[in-house]
């Protein structure tokens, strides 16, 4: 194991410069001298910003008239109260888990596909990692015609006689209808068209970054296993998945950052939905910023928003942090 | 070492991905902010003195379209006939319905660097916020000095007058409570337009024994079902309750509102079931071909009816006021005002820009090429198709009322408004939509 830890160290992208003590001053200098563009650009538009909407979210300005008076929590309260809010955290927390499976298990079984040594592997590639060269408007307006119920591929089901198509993607219901808050708490079906349209796109990158992966596995490592006797599950399992865990985890930051970000792709299928079933904060925000007109508002979900991407990513990488230390 | 390069690997990962991350999350909201930067380039440009025909002139619109943007074009053209010294710079922003347009805007005026004049609606929405926040001058001069008072209508002349002053020069009008129909559908089963609810049940219920859509319905941009709605309710407590419920004079605890939203509830049993996935010009093409009767739309949706899908006005298809509201125009109008925070030579040019947005030459060009109606009393009939000339023909003797979807009201309301019909047309609780309504005039005032 130790072993298999230096390979995937030494081999990882981002390892840094390991010798050469004496110089390390010019090159920190030299370092801080080329890093200083970026900081003052993500200073300025990133960091910058972030600590202006958090401010914007403590103020009274929710009309077209800045008003910067001190307005406490109420923005907070408000959303919080608001049932499309509450909606929005339901369905964030079931597109988040289920794109990500999705995303994962599909990336993975396509990237073990490409593997294969097949021929053409180049072009199967391609097919795959083609959708993220989309624009999510465009997919989402092609996918709306695909799953729209009177026009799409339920033709082609009526077509071969099926007479109960599926009608998920108007549905408002909500699976299994729990009550919580104002809300039903469960899963939304209509959730699964924009699933299937964002797993659609966004399996392909997974697959590259598996597939990467998979040929940063060293052949002797499965050879040796093979040897003792490991058939492929236990291959799979017990070599396979642990070395492809670096991989994972980069994809699961990066997948849950896309989908928590999510707009375009919604704002382009099925909007809100009725009764939000679709709707996710992001989209909520630019209503309520840029229709509404609420500024002050809109600043709170775009906070309350990001202290939740931090909440899920940070104890996941400190996670990852600990174990690596461990080993 | 092996433990310490991993964990440094980790770090610098977690880092850039953070950047990354923060950086989605910060950059939806900084659009407005990084607008003004922007706009300080496109300002620098409109200093220098003169009087009437030197410096230049910003004009800011959210008219990209083909069609409006050459219709704007048509009104510079003239100005640059009459003041050839000036240079006219065309600031149009596009994207988000003009919602874009509007964030523009507001950091521009914030940041004491408004465009000569800017595309606004009628009504008590931005405009009313502009004018409060004084970064409006009057106009009453200008008025009486071109004798438009008596030129627009008075009706029009109160949605851009507050406090009994005028803020701003109407450029066009277009229509919201309009009941599209397909005429050969109607013909075949003997009905007649409806002017009731009554009637509406009654045609619909015929249509519905046929296999046809009674009424075609869109939903996509959350908006659609509000005018159906919002016409509902005009058609329910008529026009002097429909103002002030507008207006805010009235609670909208009112047993009307109840009343017309149960009407509306009905209606929408005589509809699509794929509304939620239809864009409004979709509603309207399932008119067309005839596998619905009717549709409540705006009066853009001729356009569709005559241009894309290829039909005769009042052979092919037929228009009425929506059931209920006769005599009444529920108006959308583009006007432009005068920013306060203008001087010497940047003001005089937004004035005789101003001049050549009210004249009739300059609103006939601008509105044929557009596709609306010139909102002087004293505009031509027969320049306008069909539909333009009966739309005028209201327009000049009904009374004029405010429609919450298109601008004209305080735009927290009009969100606060579709949030709530969202909820309405799933859940079907008529109390619960009637307290939103309430929490949101108080939360947002309607004047």
């Amino acid at each position: 194991m130790n072993q298999s830890g230096q390979t995937t160290a030494s081999e990882s992208p981002v390892g840094v410069n390991k010798i050469r003590r004496p110089r390390v001053r010019v090159e920190t200098l030299w370092a801080i001298f080329t890093l200083i563009p970026s900081i003052i650009l993500l200073g300025v538009f990133v960091y910058y910003f972030i600590f202006w909407t958090g401010y914007v979210s403590f103020t009274k300005w929710n009309s077209f008239i800045q008003d910067m008076h001190f307005n406490g929590f109420r923005n907070y309260v408000a959303i919080f109260q608001s049932f499309r809010f509450q909606s929005d955290l339901r369905n964030m927390v079931f597109f988040t888990v289920f794109f990500m499976l999705g995303c994962l298990i599909l990336g993975l079984f396509l990237a073990i596909l490409v593997d294969q040594k097949i021929k053409a592997e180049g072009f199967f590639r391609s097919v795959f990692l083609y959708p993220m060269a989309i624009s999510a408007a465009a997919t989402g307006v092609i996918w709306s015609w695909l799953l729209n119920p009177t026009t799409g591929l339920n033709l082609i089901l009526h077509a071969f006689g099926i007479k109960h198509v599926p009608q998920w993607y108007l549905s408002t219901r909500i699976l299994p209808n729990v009550h919580i808050a104002s809300i039903s708490g469960g899963f939304p079906l209509a959730m699964i068209a924009v699933l299937i349209a964002s797993i659609w796109q966004w399996s392909g990158f997974a697959m590259a970054l598996y597939l990467a992966g998979l040929r940063a596995i060293p052949e002797e490592l499965k050879e040796a296993a093979r040897i003792d006797g490991a058939k492929a599950m236990r291959l799979f399992f017990s070599i396979t998945l642990p070395q492809l865990r670096p991989i994972t985890t980069t994809a699961v930051v990066m997948l849950m950052a896309s989908s928590l970000k999510v707009f375009d792709l919604l704002y382009a299928m099925t909007g809100p939905g009725a009764n939000f079933v679709t709707d996710l904060p992001a989209l909520n925000m630019f209503d309520t910023t840029f229709q509404g007109n609420e500024f002050a508002q809109g600043a709170a979900i775009a906070t309350v928003l990001l202290i939740l991407v931090l909440i899920f990513i940070i104890p996941y990488l400190i996670g990852t942090l600990r174990k690596e230390v461990s080993k | 070492m092996k433990g310490f390069t991993k964990k440094t690997g980790v770090a610098v990962l977690s880092v850039a991905t953070m950047g990354a991350l923060l950086a989605g999350c910060g950059t939806s909201n900084g659009n407005s902010t990084s607008g003004s930067g922007n706009s300080a380039n496109t300002t620098n440009s409109t200093t220098s003195t003169g009087t009437g025909n030197s410096g230049s002139l910003e004009i800011f619109s959210w008219w990209t379209g083909v069609a409006s943007s050459k219709a704007l074009q048509q009104f510079i053209n003239q100005y640059e006939k009459q003041y050839p010294g000036v240079k006219v710079v065309n600031a149009a922003v596009a994207g988000g319905a003009g919602s874009n347009a509007k964030a523009v805007l507001s950091s521009r005026m914030e940041a004491g660097k408004p465009p000569g004049t800017f595309q606004v609606h009628a009504g008590n929405g931005s405009l009313l916020s502009w004018v409060q926040a004084g970064d409006m001058t009057p106009l009453n001069s200008l008025y009486k000095q071109m004798g438009w008072n008596t030129k627009f209508p008075q009706s029009l002349l109160n949605l851009v007058t507050f406090n009994g002053k005028i803020y701003a020069v109407p450029v066009d009008m277009q229509r919201d409570n309009v009941l599209w129909y397909n005429k050969k559908v109607f013909a075949k089963y003997n009905l007649t337009p409806p002017t009731t609810f009554n009637q509406f049940f009654t045609d619909a219920q015929v249509l519905k024994s046929h296999g046809i859509t009674p009424l075609a319905l869109a939903n996509h941009g959350n908006w659609e079902t509000t005018i159906l709605w919002s016409d509902v309710l005009l058609g329910t407590v008529g026009y002097t309750k429909y103002d002030q419920l507008m207006s805010g004079k009235v609670g909208w605890n009112d047993p009307g509102v109840t009343q017309a939203t149960n009407t509306f509830l009905k209606m929408m049993q005589y509809t699509n079931s794929d509304y939620n996935s239809l864009h409004w010009a979709q509603a309207d093409g399932l008119v067309a071909q005839g596998k619905a009767a009717m549709n409540v739309q705006g009066d853009w949706a001729q356009g569709y009816f005559t241009t894309t899908a290829g039909l005769k006005p009042n052979v092919d298809f037929g228009w009425a006021p929506t059931p209920g509201t006769q005599g009444v125009f529920a108006a959308v109008s583009d006007v432009f005002g005068l920013p306060s925070k203008l001087t010497g030579t940047d003001k005089t040019n937004a004035e005789n820009f101003l001049k050549v947005l009210g004249s009739s030459e300059g609103q006939k060009a601008f509105n044929t090429l557009k596709g609306t109606i010139s909102p002087r009393l004293d505009a031509n009939p027969s320049d306008y198709n069909a539909y333009g000339q009966s739309a005028m023909a209201s327009y000049k003797k009904d009374k004029l009322v405010l429609t919450p979807t298109q601008g004209g009201l305080n735009p927290g309301f009009t969100t606060a408004l579709q949030n709530a019909m969202t909820q309405l047309i799933s859940s079907q609780n008529v109390s619960q939509f009637v307290s939103a309504l309430q929490s949101a005039a108080q939360q947002n005032p309607l004047s």
